[in-house]
């Protein structure tokens, strides 16, 4: 049972379907915001989720947060099946999975103070004691740095920064001795010097709790500093999973290879050459493409394969997964 | 008089009052624009930059506490004209703006073509036929699908809505076009596709643009020029060329070092501190009391120091020149180093 040892989560067929109702009760169909999405997280390790927006990675993100429940497929976490918890272990479940929000303003009620926002979740998961209580904030309040800790207990979300306030949500996430962090877009909203910062935090934090990760983004660059694996997510399916080195130095899927050439690294010679990327645009989650969900935009497709048949997850490397029919074993 | 396009601000300054006092967003900001060139105003949130935009505009809020400065269009001081007259012959005709999140600010029950041909009908006094065919031209370079132009706002993607508040400010065809972070809300793929489309427009029709974002990587896509912008003020400005592989002024070679590359990508820094208050800003160099290398002498404003080859850097490390002020930022400082991306052992 090793290998169960290391396993923190894993999801399989994990379905999450928003169903659509025309007039507010006729049955039109539904939004099929995460459709089949299977991983696996072991301890300690940082995944990232990388899609564009509308993609399903933060109802992915909500759905392993149990904010949804998910029409289909099952999650694990510690060897335990979500689907099967009472409510006592839903309630053990909420104190191993930290949360870290996109926008930090927008996650901090703006009538609390530091000292309050840091007590709320200790005084719902049963700390009692004051004393332990105070302890707590004091140390969650120094291991996101946000020193001297007497300065801050009293200031209220506006009184911060963006990057304070970011700390804030980072030590509210940790503050139960979570197992497993998931932060959605935690750097995105946050200027370029300061993105580095929280980074970094969020990696010591990582490193010093032996904490799994579930890094949502749609930023490839930042992702070779704090993830171990990606996943690239396209109109909910997983097309691509593989170590970060190995994703960014060579992808396999036609569409991270045309994310990664999106991006652009800052050099002179951009302004005087065009980008070569597909046009259109991501399709609908209600009525997406058959077969495989980028043949319309893909460059490669091939024709009477890609536009029929689903591709199933090939490895044409150790450790890499890719759903695209160009890797498809002859 | 020629309509050639070029820009020149001298010495511009827009302070807000507040309570705290005068609020100096833009304090004495030059800058230079040729003819189908693109300058990037790089620069962080609250560093002024869209304050800038406003101010080349005359788009200004009711708490001006001191507006002034030269803003020279084809060989004239536009400042100098009446409300009225700069209305009909600089905004929008010669000087158009995209700005910031403007397309959340279309009118939801009005048809995105009709929103596009408003732009043509007051400031171009074009009618029926002609506006029509322009809106086609516009919607064509920006690849927006014909259809599209009789569509509301609420139908179309994040991507097209953006398009379509950029061809609003093309429609009059204006020489100079502010882009006010036209992509920072958008997809990758889109961005790069929005930015294509934004350099054929460039180099077809030698518009030019002021482009202001706090994206590193995305102000390379356009720039000609680079200008950055802490605290209200310009701190270096060149050729990007120049600027993206060796920046001068020590902020933006942090800035520079803070940013995550796709390709090759090192240590990461990051600036400790926060950017100063602009109701009270440091006296001196604004950036002092962030910055490693400051002296003495840092105490006192420091003036822009130009280098041979056309560049201009705000920082007292260059009096002596180039050479001095980059010998004297050697110093390594600590990085934030990539991933090994070796996962966790398995439990044996």
């Amino acid at each position: 049972m090793a290998e169960h040892n290391n396993r923190l989560m894993a999801a399989r067929d994990l379905q999450m379907w928003f169903p659509v109702r025309r007039w507010g009760f006729i049955p039109a169909g539904a939004v099929r915001a995460v459709d089949g999405v299977s991983f696996e997280l072991r301890r300690g390790e940082a995944v990232a989720v990388v899609g564009e927006s509308g993609c399903g990675k933060s109802t992915l993100a909500r759905t392993l947060l149990a904010i949804h429940t998910p029409t289909g497929g099952r999650i694990t976490f510690e060897g335990r099946d979500m689907e099967q918890f009472t409510s006592r272990e839903m309630r053990w479940y909420r104190r191993r999975v930290g949360y870290v929000q996109q926008d930090p303003y927008g996650a901090l009620p703006p009538f609390m103070n530091v000292h309050r926002i840091l007590r709320e979740p200790l005084i719902v998961n049963g700390v009692r004691d004051r004393q332990e209580q105070e302890e707590r904030i004091r140390d969650g309040l120094r291991e996101v740095r946000l020193v001297p800790v007497e300065d801050f207990l009293d200031k209220f979300p506006h009184m911060l920064s963006g990057g304070q306030q970011q700390r804030l949500v980072i030590a509210r996430a940790i503050i139960l001795n979570p197992g497993l962090l998931i932060a959605d877009e935690p750097v995105s909203m946050l200027d370029a010097s300061v993105r580095v910062e929280i980074l970094k935090l969020l990696r010591r934090i990582q490193d010093a709790h032996n904490l799994g990760v579930c890094y949502i983004t749609h930023d490839l660059s930042t992702v070779r500093y704090f993830s171990h694996r990606i996943m690239v997510m396209y109109a909910g399916k997983l097309v691509e999973k593989a170590p970060v080195g190995g994703l960014l130095d060579d992808p396999c899927h036609p569409y991270t290879r045309a994310l990664l050439r999106a991006i652009p690294d800052p050099e002179p010679e951009n302004a005087r050459t065009y980008r070569p990327v597909p046009g259109g645009e991501p399709p609908s989650l209600m009525n997406p493409p058959s077969g495989c969900r980028f043949h319309p935009r893909c460059e490669y497709a091939i024709a009477g394969l890609c536009e029929v048949e689903e591709p199933p997850h090939f490895v044409p490397r150790a450790d890499h997964e890719v759903a695209c029919w160009l890797f498809r074993e002859e | 008089m020629a309509e050639n396009g070029r820009l020149r601000l001298k010495d511009l300054y827009l302070h807000y009052r507040s309570q705290k006092g005068p609020v100096q967003a833009v304090d004495g900001v030059s800058l230079h624009l040729e003819r189908g060139r693109a300058v990037a105003v790089l620069g962080e949130s609250g560093c002024g930059k869209s304050s800038l935009a406003r101010a080349i505009l005359r788009l200004l809020p009711r708490n001006v506490e001191y507006f002034g400065g030269e803003v020279w269009l084809d060989g004239r001081n536009v400042m100098e004209l009446s409300e009225e007259k700069f209305r009909r012959e600089v905004r929008w005709v010669r000087i158009a703006l995209v700005a910031q999140a403007a397309m959340n600010a279309l009118n939801p029950v009005v048809r995105v073509g009709k929103q596009v041909a408003e732009a043509l009908r007051v400031h171009r006094q074009m009618t029926g036929k002609q506006v029509r065919r322009r809106v086609r031209d516009v919607f064509r370079q920006l690849e927006v699908p014909e259809d599209f132009i009789d569509s509301y706002p609420f139908e179309l993607s994040g991507g097209m809505r953006q398009r379509a508040v950029i061809a609003m400010a093309l429609a009059a065809g204006p020489r100079i076009v502010i882009l006010d972070e036209p992509t920072s809300a958008l997809d990758l793929l889109t961005q790069a596709n929005i930015m294509n489309a934004l350099k054929r427009i460039k180099e077809e029709q030698g518009t030019s643009f002021i482009f202001i974002t706090h994206d590193v990587g995305t102000s390379s896509e356009l720039a000609d020029e680079v200008a950055v912008m802490y605290a209200g003020q310009v701190v270096e400005v060149g050729r990007a060329d120049r600027f993206f592989p060796d920046p001068l002024h020590p902020y933006s070679r942090k800035l520079m070092a803070s940013v995550p590359r796709l390709h090759g990508g090192g240590g990461l820094e990051f600036i400790p501190g926060q950017p100063p208050s602009l109701v009270d800003p440091p006296e001196g160099c604004r950036f002092m009391p962030r910055c490693q290398f400051s002296f003495e002498k840092c105490r006192e404003a420091p003036p822009l120091f130009h280098t041979d080859d056309g560049r201009g850097v705000r920082c007292w490390l260059y009096e002596q020149g180039c050479e001095a002020g980059l010998a004297a930022q050697r110093e390594p400082t600590a990085a934030v180093e990539p991933m090994d991306d070796t996962p966790p052992p398995e439990d044996a």
